[in-house]
């Protein structure tokens, strides 16, 4: 081997990139494909995109987008997500009667579609227990038992009204949603090196302490990808609110003005697009939330070990 | 048995330099900080733990020796409860670690007040564990102000006074990932010494360091010693044990095979099982610096 002289020291690297023949071809049929689908949008008047636009303004579409989709995305995900994290934690607790009620939370609201799930509460629930009685269990019955005018109840509800507001399709999407959020909050919990848990207890800190502090904020980094996901659903499953029946809903009320005006074509437009937008939305946040997360875990600047928001390049 | 091997709790104190006492009677206020008897512990039907017995004073650098797998890291969990003994007793301060004692009958001790015995005992780790979500402060502050509920400042300031006591005044806002592992192990010490606690409780600090990364934490760990911490130190730095240790533990099997002083056990250790680990002990040292010669003389 020879080793090079001091006098002929090798200086900047001016190499040739490599060629990538293959880009440039699926790049030139992607054009032709996209040019093709342009043409057709501007020649084909069914499409109908100006009328699209139009119902995507209007009132009841807009108030469907507000309350339906964006109030109920809000709202479902917020109690699927508290719930989730609790359900998760049951499920890892030492008391067996915890974990069994945990287990069998996750199995009903899993096996069970959310359509049906709403139907029920929309009709079934109301029929069932038309007032709900808020006081002491078996109040009424102990009450008569001793003798006592009172019941022991405090306040009640008519189950026939609230089942059929947004209210109650909402806690029907969140407490379906809280058994899957249980099983992404479980993977990320386990996901934490045990050692963790160990120095918390080993400075003192109690199991809540350790789990608030030092546990969740380290699965949060493998949590929040797999809610972002589950947040995007939501959007698209809050469409089956109109089975509770609650007819300030995006698709529902996109459909009533397209059967009613017969643009059917351009309502199906407005309300993808409504989708695209609030969907692209949340990935932008997806992206912040992650970086947020992700503090601590790279060597140099958090945000570099993330990839660019899976929408930016394509919306 | 030789006279510097016994399975007796109450040996004969080992003078040390740092507390300076020499003599200590069974009975008054000089009980040891932790005694251990007979302690006890399996997993699953596998006895790692036959029977240990030991006593630290206040003040005292106690080196736990031994082969893999001979039970120091087990032992060390226990005195902190991270694991449960299956019989025996470990008191810290006078107190029955993880049980109370209602006359003769032992009673679990509830979650809050296995909290409350942890801390008081600082633990380093091999893996140093630091919190990777927090920076350098925020990981030593974590504890006092959590647990201890010490103000936000106050416990700044402390924080701020350890980390300078570890050498890393500088990099008080840098994250675990950011540091290297002997800066990681120094934050964890310091995160541990936040607490104040009685005790600490070292499990091969060193280890899992790149060679010339472990002299700066050994250096850490003496200057502790000498403002009089308790320690109680696994590990494999002969030269730790020998210069630092009051103390010295061999253990092997589960059992406490010989201790004393590390003169005697060290330099001239009784039991054939002893000096069969020092032996070995010594000619993968001899191979290390071997190595680090040959490293610093590459050969052109
Ligand atoms: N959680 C556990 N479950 C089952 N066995 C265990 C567990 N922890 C330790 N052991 C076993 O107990 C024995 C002693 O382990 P321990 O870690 O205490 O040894 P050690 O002296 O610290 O060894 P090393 O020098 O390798 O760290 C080993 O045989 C190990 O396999
Ligand atoms: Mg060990």
């Amino acid at each position: 081997m020879t080793t090079p002289t001091t006098d002929d020291r090798p200086g900047l690297i001016e190499a040739r990139p490599v060629r990538h023949p293959g880009r440039w071809v699926a790049l030139a049929v992607i054009i032709v494909l996209v040019a093709m689908l342009i043409s057709s949008f501007i020649t084909n008047e069914r499409w109908g995109f100006s009328k699209a636009l139009e119902i995507m303004n209007q009132k009841p579409v807009l108030e469907g987008l507000w309350k339906g989709t964006i109030v109920g995305t809000i709202g479902s995900m917020a109690i699927g997500i508290v719930g989730g994290v609790i359900i998760a934690i049951l499920r890892l607790s030492h008391n067996p009667v915890l974990r069994g009620v945990s287990f069998v939370y996750t199995w009903f609201f899993r096996g069970i579609p959310r359509l049906v799930l709403l139907a029920m509460i929309g009709s079934g629930v109301g029929f069932l227990y038309a007032n709900l009685d808020f006081g002491i269990p078996f109040g009424k019955q102990l009450a008569s038992l001793m003798g006592l005018s009172s019941d022991f109840t405090f306040f009640t509800l008519d189950v026939n009204q609230f089942s059929s507001s947004l209210l109650a399709g909402i806690i029907g999407l969140g407490l379906s949603e809280a058994a899957y959020m249980a099983e992404i909050a479980r993977a990320g919990i386990l996901s934490v090196d045990k050692g963790q848990n160990e120095a918390a207890a080993a400075l003192g800190m109690n199991r809540g302490q350790s789990m608030r502090r030092i546990v969740l904020p380290q699965a949060m980094r493998v949590i929040v990808p797999p809610t972002g996901n589950e947040t995007i659903a939501m959007v698209k499953d809050t469409s089956l609110l109109s089975a509770i029946p609650i007819i300030t809903e995006l698709f529902y009320q996109t459909r009533a003005i397209g059967t009613r005006t017969l643009q059917i074509m351009p309502s199906f437009v407005a309300v993808t697009a409504w989708y695209l937008l609030v969907g692209s939305v949340l990935m932008v946040g997806q992206y912040f939330l992650e970086r947020r997360f992700g503090r601590g875990f790279g060597t140099g600047a958090p945000n570099k070990r993330f990839a660019r928001p899976a929408g930016a390049g394509g919306a | 048995m030789s006279d510097t091997t016994t399975s007796e709790p109450t040996s004969e104190p080992t003078s040390g330099p740092a507390t300076g006492t020499d003599a200590r009677s069974r009975t008054g206020e000089d009980q040891p900080l932790v005694r251990a008897l007979n302690v006890l512990k399996s997993f699953h039907g596998n006895e790692v733990l036959k029977g240990i017995d030991l006593d630290v004073h206040r003040g005292e650098v106690v080196c736990l020796l031994g082969p893999s797998g001979s039970g120091k890291t087990t032992f060390l969990r226990c005195i902190n409860q991270l694991e449960e003994i299956d019989g025996g007793r470990i008191w810290v301060d006078g107190d029955l670690v993880g049980f109370r004692d209602d006359g003769g009958q032992l009673h679990h001790l509830t979650d809050k007040q296995v909290a409350t015995q942890r801390r008081e005992i600082g633990m380093v780790f091999q893996r140093f564990n630091l919190f990777p979500h927090m920076t350098a402060l925020q990981n030593v502050m974590e504890a006092p102000v959590q647990v201890r509920r010490v103000g936000k400042k106050q416990a700044r300031a402390r924080a701020l006074e350890l980390l300078e006591q570890v050498g890393l005044g500088d990099k008080p806002n840098a994250y675990p990932a950011q540091l290297s592992g002997g800066q990681q192990q120094r934050v964890a010490i310091a995160r541990a010494l936040a607490m104040d606690p009685k005790l600490m409780l070292f499990d091969e600090p060193t280890s899992a360091l790149d060679p010339e990364l472990v002299g700066e934490v050994l250096r850490v760990m003496r200057e502790l010693a000498d403002q009089g911490m308790t320690m109680i130190v696994v590990t494999h730095e002969m030269g730790f044990a020998r210069d630092v240790a009051d103390h010295v533990v061999f253990m092997d099997g589960g059992v406490v095979v010989e201790q004393g002083k590390p003169k005697d056990v060290i330099s001239n250790p009784q039991h054939e099982r002893t000096q069969s680990f020092l032996k070995r002990m010594r000619a993968e040292d001899d191979e290390a610096a071997a190595d680090a010669e040959s490293l610093e003389t590459p050969d052109a």
